[in-house]
């Protein structure tokens, strides 16, 4: 079996020592949680550690709570799992249950945390692959390389967000809080990321995400959230192409707010804004959501980097973003393979 | 939630009662399996042992310029190193492709190809070594498929063969096809493309080799084919084979990527000699992937002509396999893309001709079914569009003419029983394929496939006349029976198949047999878990033995008690008179008489299959003692926007002659199914060609269990499975094979429903689901609603054997110049064993021991 490489591993148990490490040691560096996708990495030595800072020893930074204006907060040590299965979750918010029930594995959503998934590496076919499989492509950009395979012309990485909960948090309008020696801050969880398969954070190294803030929702009947997910089985798999959206309505079924975030064809959660304005104040028709599936299908730019056919996932694209969102407003989602949907059961 | 498979069996008439056969039991090893008991090859440790790993070639095509180890040896634990030069002799599993080195001494053919190994004392250590070992290469130009292939004769990837990069050409003709062609109504033509995929066995391939006094080695490895690895070992290492001992450990899963014997294995073997320590070597599953010798990639050609009730005048199948780097079983692979066609429908003419290529891939050998899923998925697609286009049902089709039983086909294969009628009837009525096919609302959809599989080749891999299995029973006055066979367990069951045959014979408890199995010291040989002959080899092997230690305690007891051996029956641990039950005495203190009277008790039992009637160049390959049979009919749901589809429910049904163990024989039409239901969906065993002005490369896409997608258990539909008893008078008590027949329906099955459900044909696969949603594209652009390859390669296929059918009257040998070449009453060389000539001149490949 592929192993660890060695390093140091230290499991601080308060969180100004724990940024303090991290401001202190290299930047060779790195935080782990639930180690679901740290430790793979290592293995395959396309990420490398010359520190391992363990956040699990904590005190507080794990465990969901409602905070006083309605909303909620939730620990980034928290357990995936933990975080899909709360009450309040699922009541309030079931699209992000949706999308956390669609992470891999149940055994890796207990031991993987929701802080661990927004800030996941970003993947490609030719970056998650062992130490040897990588010298016989000559390495790739995003890892001892210098051309991006994908695009060899291309002066950036192409490498694709692979984060499930990223998409639908940013649609749900949560921010995050950032700790590091310097203090802390809290942002609105899209400013946390940028379009670059290589550096896919905007957070600071010496930060540490501690928690994020989900908005309150009057009530679920009037913040509807969705979340779809295109992959090739019904569990495991990354997405290889995800959509994530909340709707606002007012009393008279009016949309009041709206956003439409897509997962897995850019480097970070890209928000479909053009088709969002197309929403805004209207009734949401059956034609209408056609409309406004296809504007956000085209900020869709899937590249041959992951599984299935690249122009096949963008030409299907549409048809996803139309399920969440006839989803979300209770109408049939009109999709075969709900199995393909977050957390679904297969039909028979 | 998915119901229970049930199972519909019910008891030939006028059968005797059997004890144990027939009834589901437990496997024996299921209890140690479920409770981690079961040591499988990682889990051995000896004292001082040592770990390997070995270096592997990081481009596809290469000449080897240097191997630095400098920096390897520096690192902590290192213990030792070897390269090529220290193992010359070549190996490989067929005699006629002794192409493979241990390590490559000069040239490397595909990503994956080992070029050197290191020990360590840890495992971490070797790793780290591994790494740090540096190699130079000069490239050479990479081929990539089989257009590469036929297109690019320099450079060589092997310097034999028929020439360039092709490996083998094969050209036959049963019969004269033209005036069947003449004589059809409807001629059909399609060009089929099967994509390669891999085993994937749960458990990847591990060895220990440990050295012994005086020389002496013991290798246990996670090998199907113990003895094929004994003979590679004693071959390369040099040693006589009395001296080395090969142990098979229990495999977590073959499929047939764990039958040939591999690089790991012998270099694992000269580092244990070499350094007098125990050395350990589990591959990665990256490494798993490069060993491979899965499912080759065949592109076919078929062209058959029918007459308007759908019989068959003529079949013309051409075939081009995609080989990889090695020869491995390939030349075998080569002649069953063709050989199995003629088994399951009335075909009175047929021509084959097939061609495998070396590429600079990993080596393709068998997987499941071998060689024979590819063209059955071209045939039963075809036969579904031929009853398409004559308005027949696809059931009735194939039921108007299906094989007949205990005839010779016009190749010259032997078929005993058929049970494919009732298995046809079994899912028709299972699935109500009467009321519902073609009946259902768009985007839903059933497609009806059949299949057939050997019960074991008719021959053994290299030439000779001694048994293909052989079973030792010693008993004695503990009443326990010890059962020796040189069979491997492979998750398959044989071992719960030995012991109930000796049990069923014995009246005996499964308890009181102790099985010792795999071990070239201790077991008689057989020939290892391949091309399913395990149950009907191995069987009639312990049933022999069974039979002759029956026939001793009987006389035993008879002159004792004074009963007529003819009246004893052996039953719930007593051998008691038939007439007077309670005249009897218990199984144990029959085993002390006859001990008394005999002295020690042993027999044995062996087994050697019936000789086919084939003469010709290549008969050698396809026959078989007897074929199973089977029949699907898959339903799936196809969503026209966007291509995906899902499979609903699987009807299977399967003809086993008789089930030894019904819950074992319906896990592996089960397991026949969901590796049938991962070819045709999703598996693919592909590679990443990058721009050639800026790489040489050409890596496996994704070598991880986790990126080359296969089925879980929530891609699982339900399966409905039947199983036809119908007792084959080869089989042991009637068995036939359950192993791979099973899968060979799935794949045309699937591509038929999704016609049904949406109106065009994928005619290749996998099926992803952008194919189907460009086929409908082209079917609304009212172009042919299909999605496929569209030409065959001009390939030479050199001189075609012609040989008569029977019907023609034929003796079963060629007519032209092959029949010279070859002396009256010996029989023929197949390519995948050298001729008794070959043999007895003592050539390389030959009989070694």
């Amino acid at each position: 079996m592929i192993r660890l490489p060695p390093f140091a591993y230290r499991r601080p148990t308060d969180l100004a020592d724990a940024a303090a490490m991290l401001a202190g040691e290299g930047p060779e560096t790195r935080l782990v949680a639930g180690g679901t996708d740290l430790w793979p990495n290592l293995k395959r030595r396309h990420q490398q550690a010359s520190t391992v800072i363990s956040l699990m020893g904590i005190q507080g930074l794990a465990g969901v709570e409602e905070t006083e204006d309605g909303g909620l907060r939730i620990g980034a040590t928290t357990p995936l799992s933990t975080v899909a299965d709360h009450p309040v979750v699922r009541w309030r918010y079931p699209g992000l249950s949706r999308a956390i029930d669609s992470i891999s594995s149940p055994p890796l959503r207990n031991m993987g945390t929701i802080g661990g998934n927004l800030c996941v590496d970003t993947r490609c076919t030719y970056y998650n692959q062992s130490e040897e499989w990588r010298r016989s492509i000559n390495y790739c950009m995003k890892a001892a390389g210098e051309i991006c395979w994908v695009a060899p012309s291309s002066p950036r990485c192409w490498a694709h967000s692979a984060s499930d909960s990223a998409p639908m948090l940013a649609a749900l309008e949560a921010e995050v809080e950032l700790v590091s020696t310097r203090g802390s801050r809290r942002i609105p969880l899209p400013q946390m990321y940028q379009d670059d398969g290589i550096e896919y954070l905007a957070k600071q190294p010496d930060e540490i995400l501690t928690t994020i803030y989900l908005p309150a929702t009057s009530d679920a009947a009037h913040c509807r959230s969705s979340f779809w997910k295109l992959r090739r089985r019904g569990s495991i798999d990354f997405a290889v192409m995800s959509t994530a959206t909340t709707l606002w309505l007012d009393g008279h079924g009016r949309v009041e707010r709206a956003a439409i975030y897509l997962g897995a064809v850019a480097s970070f959660p890209k928000p479909a804004d053009k088709a969002v304005e197309r929403l805004i104040g209207e009734i949401p028709t059956p034609e209408l959501l056609d409309q406004v599936s296809e504007l956000a299908r085209r900020k869709a730019t899937p590249m041959d980097n992951t599984d299935f056919q690249a122009q096949w996932r963008k030409a299907v694209a549409g048809k996803y973003i139309r399920a969440a969102l006839r989803e979300a407003l209770g109408m049939d989602p009109e999709l075969l393979a709900p199995k393909h949907q977050a957390g679904g059961t297969p039909t028979s | 939630m998915k119901p229970p498979s049930e199972a519909v069996a019910a008891k030939p008439q006028g059968e005797r009662d059997f004890r144990l056969i027939g009834t589901p039991f437990r496997r024996v090893d299921a209890r140690a399996k479920v409770t981690g008991q079961t040591r499988y090859a990682d889990d051995l440790s000896f004292p001082r042992m040592v770990h390997m790993r070995l270096v592997r070639s990081t481009v596809p095509h290469a000449r080897i310029r240097q191997i630095d180890f400098s920096r390897a040896e520096k690192v902590p634990g290192f213990l030792g190193k070897l390269t090529g030069e220290a193992l010359p002799e070549t190996f490989g599993i067929l005699p006629v492709s002794q192409d493979e080195h241990a390590l490559c001494p000069d040239v490397v053919r595909f990503v994956g190809d080992p070029v050197a190994a290191v020990v360590a004392v840890t495992e971490d250590q070797a790793i780290e070594a591994a790494l740090a070992v540096e190699v130079e290469y000069e490239p050479l130009t990479t081929v990539a498929s089989i257009e590469e292939a036929l297109s690019t004769p320099e450079p060589r990837i092997h310097d034999y063969g028929v020439e360039g990069n092709l490996h083998k050409v094969v050209s036959m003709e049963f019969g004269d096809v033209e005036p069947g062609f003449e004589e059809a109504e409807v001629i059909l033509e399609d060009t089929f493309l099967y994509e390669g995929n891999t085993h994937l066995p749960m458990e990847q391939h591990s060895s220990v080799a440990v050295p012994e006094d005086e020389g002496r080695l013991t290798l246990y490895s996670s090998t199907q084919t113990p003895h094929y690895c004994h003979r590679a070992l004693a071959k390369v290492l040099g040693l006589p084979a009395s001296r080395i001992r090969v142990v098979g450990t229990p495999n977590g899963g073959g499929f047939g990527g764990k039958s040939d014997p591999f690089n790991h294995e012998i270099v694992a073997a000269r580092m244990a000699l070499d350094l007098g320590r125990p050395v350990k070597v589990t591959l990665t599953r990256e490494e798993v992937f490069y060993c491979h010798r899965g499912r080759h990639p065949v592109l076919m050609a078929l062209r058959t002509g029918f007459t308007k009730d759908g019989a068959i005048t003529a079949q013309h199948l051409k075939t081009a396999l995609d080989g990889g780097a090695y020869g491995s079983y390939g030349v075998a692979s080569t002649y069953y893309t063709g050989a199995l066609q003629t088994v399951t429908y009335d075909l009175p003419r047929y021509r084959f001709d097939g061609v495998r290529c070396f590429t600079n891939k990993p080596p393709c050998g068998p997987k499941r079914g071998h060689g024979t899923p590819q063209p059955r998925f071209g045939f039963e697609i075809q036969l579904d569009k031929a009853a398409h286009q004559l308005g027949i049902d696809p059931a009735d089709i194939r039921l108007k003419h299906l094989a007949a039983p205990h005839t010779i086909t016009a190749n010259w294969l032997k078929v005993e029983t058929i049970g494919l009628r009732q298995c046809i009837e079994k899912v028709v009525e299972g699935s109500g394929w009467r009321e519902r096919y073609g009946k259902l609302p768009r985007g839903r959809g059933l497609g009806l496939a059949c299949g057939s599989y050997l019960c074991g080749a008719g021959l053994p891999i290299y030439w000779n006349h001694m048994p293909q299995s052989g079973v030792m029973l010693k008993l004695d006055r503990s009443g326990g029976v010890a059962v020796f066979c040189g069979e491997s367990e492979i998750g398959q069951g044989s071992d719960s198949v030995l012991a109930a045959i000796v049990a069923e014979v014995l009246g005996v408890d499964l308890l009181d047999i102790r099985l010792c199995v795999a071990d070239t010291d201790l077991t008689p040989v057989d020939l290892g878990s391949y091309s399913s002959r395990v149950t009907l080899m191995m069987g009639n092997a312990a049933l022999q033995a069974a039979q002759r230690a029956r026939d001793l305690i009987a006389s035993a007891v008879s002159k004792k008690l004074e009963i007529p051996a003819s009246r004893l029956v052996f039953a719930e641990n007593r051998v008691f008179d038939a007439a007077d039950p309670e005249q009897g005495v218990t199984f144990q203190e029959a085993s002390i008489i006859a001990e008394a009277l005999h002295g020690t008790l042993a027999t044995t039992g062996s087994y050697i299959p019936p000789r086919s009637p084939g003469r010709y160049r290549g008969a050698g390959v396809g026959p078989s003692p007897t074929y199973s049979y089977s029949a699907s009919v898959v339903e799936v749901e196809v969503d026209p926007d966007t291509g995906l589809y899902e499979v609903h429910h699987v009807w299977m049904a399967h003809d086993i002659g008789r089930s030894i163990n019904p819950a074992l024989v319906m896990g592996q039409v089960e397991g026949g199914v969901y590796m049938g239901l991962g070819e045709v969906l999703m598996e693919e065993q592909a590679f990443r060609r990058l721009p050639k002005r800026l790489s040489d490369s050409l890596v496996h896409k994704m070598p991880s269990l986790l990126e080359y997608k296969s089925p879980t258990f929530h891609d699982m539909p339900p399966v409905t499975t039947y199983l036809v008893e119908d007792p084959d008078a080869l089989g042991p008590f009637g068995a036939k094979e359950v192993g791979q027949g099973p899968l060979l329906p799935i794949m045309p099955a699937v591509a038929n429903a999704i016609f049904d459900a949406v109106g065009v044909r994928v005619d290749q696969t996998p099926i992803h689901p952008h194919m189907i949603l460009e086929a409908l594209a082209a079917q609304a652009n009212e172009e042919e609603g299909r999605y496929g390859p569209t030409a065959f390669p001009e390939v030479d296929f050199g001189e075609t054997l012609l040989v008569p059918t029977p019907e023609q009257g034929g003796d079963g040998r060629a007519i032209n110049s092959w029949k010279e070449q070859l002396r009256s009453g010996m029989r023929s060389s197949t390519g995948t064993m050298t001729t008794r000539d070959e043999a007895l001149s003592n050539k390389k490949g030959a009989l070694t021991t």
